[in-house]
């Protein structure tokens, strides 16, 4: 890439709030959605030419979206600028700029929403910090609701649960609205439109890649383990993030949930239709390709007759399936519309719709339908890196926090060695890994690696202390961007894997003696 | 003036109740089309009741996130919820036992409820981050808050005013008969002050006192896959 070179940040032995430094990343942009990969998501093309038109429908949509989404309306009103969050965003932490600070992303559309729509800001705009619409104030948005993972960490501390996700997800509707996209989600979305998943994986190269797969699996075990595609009458259907279909390390963990079921004698299959688990939909803030991506699930569902759906190794991608899809889709339980209750009548009621692979296994481990050899993994020490679409914005199991538990239970379970990283970086309050939500993009390396931060140096202090080697997770995109990210900090690319990765090495196939 | 501030309390109070309830209602009415509560979140109606309840008296997000900002707040709120509780002895005739047992707490209250709206005010000029976040009208807000909590301080411990009299304007305006007010600097201080509190509430960040009950983030159950929820404009891209 051109440009200057990208640098990590020194990490600080004692962390403590960065001094700002106004503008620092203001430059950093990702790339504009072209005209070709704006049209057919029905956004216009480009900015119009003329500014007050841009600036109309920038403003119209707003007032669209204030009055679908209580959460913009109340967060908008609701910020007393206490600043309780002012500090907990890891971009924020990274490159010191103020305006990462997540109150002041979201006092740039606040700003906006005071003029036009308070009575306040349209009569006294200084005193209330209100200002009008320009294309300086778009670039802003443009710049630094691109530079947000939607990550909700913010959300956790503010004490009005104040979600900037949320402003991101509309600030980034409107730029759509207003034909100013970004390249790298609209192409992907496009894409999941035409081929089935984000990669462009069309179904014959994902069947042969899967066939592939299944030789190495023997060649490695000697079992015939089945990685299927489009399987009528299969139990299961797994929807997993397309990278887990080759991209290292993902590719590690598909081979592991090949084993669980083949393990458990449970029959299961992907579909070609429904290659794709992630959802960029939710990226945009857009309802529509939010719920259009998530169709094809629904369809497949349907197609294949499947009495369960289970999920695969992804973040958002979860937290889209389990708190967005039985609204989307019907996929899940407890409607009474004809358009659910299609699909749920012919789903399984005895287990949770849909389930990630992660209660999966952990319930067939409870069972003892699973064997392992624990010392299998003893050249690895573990420690687990919670993504933050699962950790706050979505559950595991019957209890909150059991997204918390479960794969620290599987990760137990399988493994000896294994060491939590900092109470105050795990959990609830766990640290983005930096390229989540429509960021993992080459172009805006520069905040990737910055915003990584504060999640390398909770890992470097395990890494000291507890020789730690293995940085588990359960999201496609934080395993996607550790492994670039990483080097940058002086640690191994290959120390990030997937927790089903573990439960490949060291589960037992039957045929062992 | 007497009249005057009859009038003025009038306009307020309609401006406060009419732009509150407006609000309240736009809230309402505003559907939250997805869950979105911020996890680990309870799955269950008494949980989301209970969780409120933690984050509506004991500020427990804030908590978690910043000490400092926690206790200046819950000085200053919990301050200011007692001062409320004991100026209901202006309005009640006869004043209930409850409010009467009060009174002496009442009085301790209106110093912490200074002292919390000056060291939040401090905040913003000393931490360097809070400076660059703050508006004009937040250190407005603190210094109206902090004016009405001074001269009411002035009045109870400086300089008295006649407290009968004043409770005889207020029975007096809520009966439509006008009472004459006492004369006291630092009483129409107060009272402007307060009108002019209850003037710019709907139209201000003092919105988050009912913002809070409606927080999706906050305010919903985590059960989206035993249930199926559905704001009624989503509903309707289904049936086409
Ligand atoms: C449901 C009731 C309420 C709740 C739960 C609540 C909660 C909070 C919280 C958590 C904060 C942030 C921390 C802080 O800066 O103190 C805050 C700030 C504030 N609250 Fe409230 N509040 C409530 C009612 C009120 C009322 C009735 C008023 C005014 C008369 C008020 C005035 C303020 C002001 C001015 C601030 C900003 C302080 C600053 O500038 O730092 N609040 N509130
Ligand atoms: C119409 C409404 C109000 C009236 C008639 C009123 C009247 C008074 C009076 C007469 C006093 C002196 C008490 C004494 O000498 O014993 C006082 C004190 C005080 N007032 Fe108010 N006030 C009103 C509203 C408020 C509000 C909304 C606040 C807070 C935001 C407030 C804060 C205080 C404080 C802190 C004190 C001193 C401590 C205390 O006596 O409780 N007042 N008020
Ligand atoms: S959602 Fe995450 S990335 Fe976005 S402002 Fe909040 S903490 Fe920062
Ligand atoms: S914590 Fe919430 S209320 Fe406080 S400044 Fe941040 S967004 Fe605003």
């Amino acid at each position: 890439m051109a440009g200057p070179e990208i640098k990590a940040p020194a990490l600080r032995e004692f962390p403590t709030v960065p001094a700002l430094q106004p503008d620092a990343t203001a430059d950093v942009k990702c790339w504009v959605a072209s005209e070709k990969i704006q049209e057919p998501l029905g956004f216009p093309g480009k900015l119009a030419d003329d500014w007050q038109e841009t600036h109309d429908r920038a403003i119209g949509r707003m007032g669209e979206l204030l009055d679908k989404y209580r959460s913009l309306k109340v967060f908008m009103d609701a910020c007393v600028h206490c600043g309780a969050c002012t500090d907990k965003c890891h971009y924020f932490i990274g490159t010191g700029d103020p305006k990462n600070m997540p109150v002041a992303r979201q006092d740039l559309m606040r700003s906006v929403y005071r003029r036009y729509f308070t009575p306040a800001g349209k009569m006294f705009p200084q005193l209330v910090g209100a200002r009008d619409l320009t294309r300086e104030v778009l670039d802003e948005w443009y710049s630094y609701y691109w530079q947000c993972s939607e990550c909700r960490r913010c959300s956790v501390f503010c004490p009005y649960g104040i979600d900037t996700a949320e402003i991101t997800m509309a600030g980034r509707e409107i730029l759509d609205a207003v034909g100013y996209g970004q390249k790298y989600s609209n192409e992907i979305i496009g894409k999941v439109h035409r081929v089935g998943n984000n990669l462009g994986l069309p179904g014959p190269a994902l069947i042969d890649t899967l066939s592939g797969l299944e030789e190495d699996v023997k060649d490695d075990t000697g079992c015939d383990v089945r990685y299927p595609v489009d399987e009528k009458g299969a139990e299961v259907l797994l929807v997993t993030p397309s990278a887990d279909f080759f991209a290292e390390p993902h590719i590690e963990s598909t081979i592991g949930y090949g084993k669980v079921f083949h393990a458990a004698g449970i029959s299961w299959t992907f579909s070609s239709m429904a290659s794709e688990a992630g959802n960029f939909g939710m990226f945009i803030g857009n309802y529509d390709q939010l719920h259009k991506i998530a169709q094809r699930v629904r369809q497949a569902a349907l197609e294949l007759g499947v009495k369960r759906i289970v999920v695969g190794e992804c973040g958002h991608a979860w937290r889209v399936a389990y708190a967005f899809w039985n609204t989307l889709t019907g996929i899940g339980a407890g409607a009474n519309d004809p358009f659910a209750v299609e699909l749920q009548k012919q789903l399984d009621p005895r287990y949770k719709q849909p389930a990630h692979i992660c209660e999966v296994t952990w319930d067939l481990i409870q069972q003892g339908r699973l064997k392992f050899d624990k010392s299998a993994n003893d050249h690895r020490i573990v420690t687990f890196h919670d993504s933050c679409n699962v950790a706050r914005g979505s559950r595991m199991g019957d209890y909150a926090g059991g997204q918390f538990d479960i794969p620290r239970h599987i990760i137990k379970a399988v493994a000896n060695k294994f060491h939590d990283m900092a109470p105050e970086t795990i959990g609830e309050r766990t640290f983005c890994c930096g390229g989540g939500g429509g960021v993992l993009t080459d172009e805006l390396m520069d905040i990737r690696v910055k915003g990584a931060l504060p999640r390398m140096e909770a890992l470097q202090r395990v890494v000291d202390d507890n020789g730690v080697n293995f940085m588990a997770t359960i999201c496609a995109i934080c395993k996607a961007q550790f492994s670039k990210v990483l080097p940058y900090y002086g640690f191994k690319s290959g120390m990030v894997g997937g927790v089903h990765q573990l439960v490949s090495t060291a589960i037992q196939l039957g045929n062992e003696q | 003036m007497s009249l005057l501030f009859a009038i003025l309390f009038y306009v307020a109070a309609a401006v406060f109740v009419g732009g509150l309830a407006y609000k309240i209602v736009d809230f309402a009415r505003t559907p939250a089309p997805l869950k979105i509560p911020t996890t680990p979140a309870p799955i269950s109606t008494p949980g989301v009741a209970f969780r409120m309840f933690r984050e509506v008296v004991f500020f427990e997000s804030l908590f978690k996130g910043n000490l400092w900002i926690w206790a200046l707040g819950a000085a200053f709120h919990f301050g200011l919820a007692l001062v409320l509780v004991r100026h209901l002895r202006y309005f009640l005739e006869p004043v209930p036992a409850l409010i009467a047992f009060a009174q002496p707490f009442g009085m301790y209250a209106g110093f912490m409820m200074a002292a919390g709206l000056a060291g939040l005010w401090a905040r913003r000029f000393l931490v360097e981050r809070i400076r660059y976040i703050s508006t004009y009208s937040d250190h407005l807000m603190l210094a109206l808050l902090l004016t009405i909590a001074a001269t009411g301080l002035g009045m109870k411990f400086v300089m008295h005013t006649d407290v009968i009299g004043v409770k005889a304007f207020f029975l007096g305006l809520m009966a439509f008969d006008i009472q004459p007010l006492p004369a006291h600097p630092g009483l129409y201080i107060h009272l402007a002050c307060v009108a002019l509190l209850m003037l710019v509430f709907p139209f201000s960040k003092l919105l988050h006192a009912p913002g809070i009950f409606f927080s999706p983030t906050r305010n919903q159950t985590d059960n989206p896959r035993e249930a199926r929820h559905l704001a009624p404009w989503a509903a309707k891209l289904e049936k086409n």
